[in-house]
């Protein structure tokens, strides 16, 4: 078995395992803790894949700033004051059922479908590192979305501050 | 040899956990960070192609996704914070007062 493959089942087995332990946890800061690893070593499957800024990025943004904020609401909130007995609802056997007949049926579509290579095996941009490639087609072909993403970031720095202020005189609960 | 067929199953795995977390989980937290679990998946599959079809769109459509999901993350907690100043719970079952 190559590299390569040992690398993919690695971060394979490690995702999932670590997905698995998000979902399954009670206490929700072992579910935050669980997602980190989880994003971590999906970085690690972009550098295979040859994506190193999305990797960057991934460690950065997701791990470092997204699963931070998570951790400090869930600080914020004292959540052990009112532990849920039980924490899923009364739909589980009906839901796994359908979701597993929802992956399998993906799974058997993927590994049955064919899916047709390029004509022109590589493009120009792929020449460049992978940074300069995606700079240059975020700033050319995707310059009008990229200025419509620095407007969503900035309603939800809005929509964050507006919702969580407090009005003046309210008191600490 | 891991081919673009690997990449799919991981990413239909995870997107199946991220769908049962959402379904089955009561606290409202964990239902976010399973959205973010089903976002990541989208990103595998993203990336897998972008490296298949040797076409940089893919990768340019995580940088987006990413985007959204922090913004989706901060709107998210916020609401989840003012819910809780507000009802003292973040158990989905007992917020109910829009049920029909």
């Amino acid at each position: 078995m190559g590299l390569q493959s040992f690398l993919f089942y690695y971060f394979a087995i490690v995702i999932i395992a670590t997905a698995a332990l998000t979902v399954s946890r009670r206490n929700p800061i072992h579910s935050v803790m669980f997602l980190v690893p989880c994003f971590i070593h999906t970085a690690g499957l972009f550098l295979l894949l040859g994506a190193e800024f999305l990797a960057a990025i991934q460690v950065l943004v997701y791990t470092g700033a997204i699963m931070v904020l998570y951790l400090f609401v869930v600080f914020l909130l004292d959540l052990p004051s009112f532990r849920i007995k039980k924490i899923t609802h009364q739909q589980t056997p009906l839901a796994v059922l359908a979701g597993l007949v929802l992956v399998v049926q993906i799974i058997v579509l993927t590994v049955v479908a064919v899916f047709p290579r390029p004509a022109a095996e590589v493009k120009a941009p792929y020449f460049l590192g992978n940074t300069e490639a995606v700079g240059a087609s975020l700033y050319t072909t995707f310059l009008f979305p990229f200025e419509l993403a620095s407007l969503v970031l900035l309603v939800a720095i809005f929509g964050a501050v507006v919702l969580a202020r407090r009005e003046r005189g309210e008191e600490l609960p | 040899m891991i081919t673009l067929t690997h990449y799919l199953v991981l990413g239909a795995i995870v997107f199946l956990i991220g769908i049962m977390g959402v379904l089955l989980r009561r606290n409202v937290i964990i239902i976010l960070l399973s959205i973010e679990l089903m976002l990541n998946a989208v990103n595998i599959n993203m990336v897998a192609f972008s490296d298949y079809l040797q076409n940089m769109s893919g990768q340019v459509f995580v940088f987006f996704i990413m985007t959204v999901a922090a913004a989706e993350a901060a709107i998210g907690l916020a609401i989840v914070v003012v819910l809780f100043r507000n009802r003292e719970t973040i158990d989905v079952d007992r917020i109910n007062v829009m049920r029909w």
